[in-house]
């Protein structure tokens, strides 16, 4: 890596920058309320993402009293239950970890880390949040409507979402479906917004190989996204016109409660198809920017360069694409010809393989590191047991013949939250470990942090290994209560309990976490402009936390890649971004 | 360079560090919008690839029902098509500096829209004074759905399009406007292939049937 350091005159007369004029808000409204600033529309979206999260947590908890201490609440109603199970999938999946990873997280980092002054269409960008907050404040309506919120599952799947007898069969589900509308309308605004900056307000010297891994996996996601989404707005105005004006798009002629409906000639699998099109890229769209964020968090507190980077983006790229072929491994159980069975198994273990090389290449970052143990990097290696045990599961359900007794088990229900629950959470508070510093300036309390991390980790395993037994039973998920049913023993029953425990414990360990965010806000340590000694460039603003406009007068000039780190004959153990070979101090034994 | 060139560099190495320090950085205004609406129309093609793939998933059943065709569509396609010829003239224009008649390419592209418009609606009409009229037919849901959808995206084109309209009167920068053209003409021109794709497959007889049995699905 001695070259990194090479002579300044190698290098020819660089153009000037194109900037970008910014709109320059003058009252509080306008700098922190209707703002067309990235990092205060990347609070925005956190906050309330995180907001609609708590309700999700605490849904997952009322669930889990039941199913764990059955007949005890008796404020839960087998309705109420499922409604629990629903809005909790689709409040953790879209509305959580979508909006944070890419509103939250996308709208802080890529400016920053691409060196731009802001998004390219601020305006739009604001637009994008306040579409997200009305689809969220729709969401939220609909637990005090008639009937309640829906309650078919986060899959929504018709018939039974939109017959009477499912709880929010009226307007639980019209909320549900018109707040995923302007969640995709609102989200288009923002992708939109995430890719062209990317592609086109890159600072000089910052081509795509030197982007950090972070806005690679953002950047990817929201293409995902971008194509994905679609299927899901076409699902849900399908839908939305069989309930409202008697269609029969996926709705066949059924007799419900003793009545025939009206409708006729639907097709409810044509939904599932259109559905897991955008549900399986979802799982990417999740787990991409995870994927990113966690190398950029392992590479900085091992102090080593990311092993295989081009191998990483590949891989981030391909895994992208085999995302949309194959979407029908959710729906083995639904009846397809056994050829598109094999397809699709075939396609789902062949993803397989570029995710494997970025795990290898995680722990071959970690290998002769010089490894911080912070609180960010336990959460990112603790995100590497978590995906590896979710994904390793994942390829069990894939199979076809394997999937098939566990599909509808507690299995799946173990298997995809360690993959797609646990495994991105675990990223999520990395990286605000992480970041918070750059964001407000103080550090978050070290030791809060890591009670958290032990609980959060090791707690997770307590709900999910057991739950992967009950699977192998046969347990079946989303059912109220399991009772009296031959082929589930006493000991099942036993185990549920203590999942419980664990998931209230583990529930409950997360308010260290958000007494730690407000407490270190007003009494952290303050944590000047690099805490972590990082190379990226939001870590080289001229003020902490960044102003409007990012980099003061000047913006940055990119020389190198993001991961030059330890490099042989430098001082310092990590060489910025914008520091140019000329201006990189020599060890000490090259004085 | 290809982007397959960029994703095989090595950015860590000195000489392709050489390179990298020459890359100038952002794109002007200008091409952020047409990139812009470059990866929105990408995200409009799958719209409506996807309901024309779940109108041709429908179809393979056995009990799919074609619905009844409307010759107005046919003129409402070529009224479709003078619009964009009219945008298309009005781009000519602009880029010649001949700015009345870029004025005028621009308000017929407008006028032939709006006809457009309501010549769908009429089909709309038409259609559902018909006899086999049965709003459980898929066929016919896809219909109103599908070209409803398409009309949708005309109108927001025709929000885009009024505010390139108000700025072609009194003073104005040339630039400004010739991109405001611009990028509603691509626009016209992706919704009107849109359309024809949607019309030449499913509303012109059993097209989309063939092209499956051709494929051997159906």
């Amino acid at each position: 890596m001695e070259h990194v350091a090479h002579d300044a005159s190698d290098f020819s007369r660089l153009a000037e920058v194109g900037e970008m004029e910014l709109y320059h808000p003058k009252t509080f409204i306008g700098k922190y309320i209707w703002s067309q600033d990235a990092k205060v529309i990347a609070i925005q979206y956190s906050i309330t993402a995180i907001g609609v999260g708590l309700v999700a947590l605490v849904l997952s908890w009322l669930m889990r009293l039941q199913l764990g201490f059955p007949h005890v609440f008796s404020f839960i109603e087998p309705s109420n239950y499922l409604q629990f199970v629903t809005m909790h999938g689709m409040i953790m999946v879209v509305y959580l970890l979508t909006a944070l990873f890419l509103g939250g997280f996308g709208n802080y980092l890529i400016p920053l880390m691409v060196g731009a002054r802001d998004m390219v269409f601020p305006y739009v960008n604001m637009l994008s949040y306040w579409i997200y907050l009305f689809a969220v404040v729709l969401l939220m309506a609909s637990f005090f409507v008639p009937g309640g919120p829906t309650g078919a599952g986060w899959t929504i799947y018709p018939p039974q979402a939109i017959l009477k007898g499912t709880p929010g069969a009226t307007w639980g589900i019209i909320l549900m479906l018109v707040s995923l509308i302007f969640f995709i309308i609102g989200f288009t605004m923002g992708g939109l917004n995430y890719v062209v900056t990317v592609l086109q307000a890159r600072t000089r010297g910052m081509t795509l190989m030197r982007l950090p891994l972070t806005i690679w996996g953002i950047f990817t996601a929201t293409l995902l996204a971008l194509l994905a989404f679609p299927a899901l707005l076409v699902s849900c105005i399908m839908m939305l016109l069989d309930l409202l004006l008697g269609t029969s798009f996926f709705m066949p002629a059924i007799v419900s409660l003793g009545e025939q409906s009206a409708h006729s000639g639907g097709s409810p699998v044509l939904f599932q198809h259109l559905f897991w099109f955008f549900g399986h890229p979802e799982v990417y769209i999740v787990a991409l920017p995870a994927f990113g964020i966690v190398s950029d968090l392992l590479s900085v507190h091992a102090r080593k360069n990311i092993f295989g980077y081009r191998m990483m983006v590949w891989a981030i790229l391909i895994i992208g694409g085999l995302s949309f072929v194959v979407w029908a491994h959710h729906m083995y159980v639904s009846g397809m010809n056994p050829y598109f069975g094999f397809f699709f198994a075939t396609t789902t273990l062949i993803i397989a393989v570029p995710t494997a090389i970025k795990v290898y290449n995680w722990i071959l970052t970690l290998w002769h590191g010089n490894i911080h143990l912070t609180t960010p990097m336990l959460f990112a290696i603790g995100f590497i047991f978590t995906f590896l045990h979710g994904g390793l599961t994942g390829l069990f359900l894939g199979n076809v013949t394997v999937d098939l007794p566990l599909s509808d088990t507690m299995f799946v229900v173990a298997h995809f939250h360690m993959v797609m629950a646990i495994a991105p959470v675990m990223v999520v508070m990395g990286a605000i470990y992480h970041w918070y510093p750059k964001i407000t300036g103080r550090m978050l309390d070290n030791s809060l942090g890591k009670i958290h991390f032990w609980f959060t980790f090791l707690g997770s395993f307590a709900i999910y290994l057991p739950m992967h037994y009950l699977g192998f039973l046969g347990v079946p998920r989303r059912y109220y209560a399991v009772e009296n049913i031959d082929f589930i023993p006493q000991s099942a029953h036993s185990l549920n309990a203590a999942i419980t425990i664990a998931a209230l414990i583990v529930g409950a360990a997360q308010m260290f976490f958000l007494y730690n965010l407000v407490w270190s806000y007003f009494r952290g340590k303050p944590s000047g402009a690099n805490p972590w000694n990082a190379t990226t460039l939001e870590w080289q603003t001229a003020e902490t936390p960044p102003q409007h406009g990012n980099f003061g007068d000047e913006l940055p000039v990119v020389y190198r890649w993001a991961y030059d780190y330890s490099v042989p004959g430098a001082e310092q153990d990590f060489i910025p971004q914008n520091v140019a070979p000329r201006d990189v101090v020599p060890s000490n034994d090259k004085k | 360079m290809s982007m397959f060139d960029q994703l095989i560099q090595k950015p860590w190495e000195i000489d392709q560090s050489k390179i990298d320090d020459l890359y100038v950085g952002a794109g002007s205004p200008g091409v952020r919008k047409k990139v812009a609406l470059r990866v929105f129309l990408a995200v409009v093609a799958v719209f409506f690839t996807l309901l024309l793939t779940a109108y041709g998933g429908r179809m393979v059943y056995e009990d799919w029902r074609p619905a009844p065709q409307i010759g107005l569509l046919w003129a409402n396609t070529f009224l479709l098509i003078l619009s964009s010829v009219a945008m298309q003239w009005a781009q000519y224009s602009v880029r010649r500096e001949k700015m009345d008649a870029m004025r005028v390419g621009l308000l017929a592209g407008g006028a032939f829209t709006l006809v457009f418009l309501f010549g769908q609606f009429l089909a709309w009409r038409q259609l559902a004074m018909m006899v086999s009229f049965d709003v459980t037919n898929p066929a016919i849901g896809f219909f109103y759905m599908i070209t409803g959808l398409h009309g949708l995206h005309l109108l927001g084109g025709l929000v885009a399009w009024g505010r390139t309209v108000l700025k072609v009167w009194g003073e104005f920068e040339v630039a400004t406007v010739r991109q405001g053209v611009e990028l509603c003409t691509t626009y016209w021109h992706f919704l009107l292939l849109v359309w024809l794709v949607l019309f030449g497959l499913l509303f012109t007889g059993n097209n989309l049937d063939l092209l499956l049995k051709l494929c051997g699905i159906r």
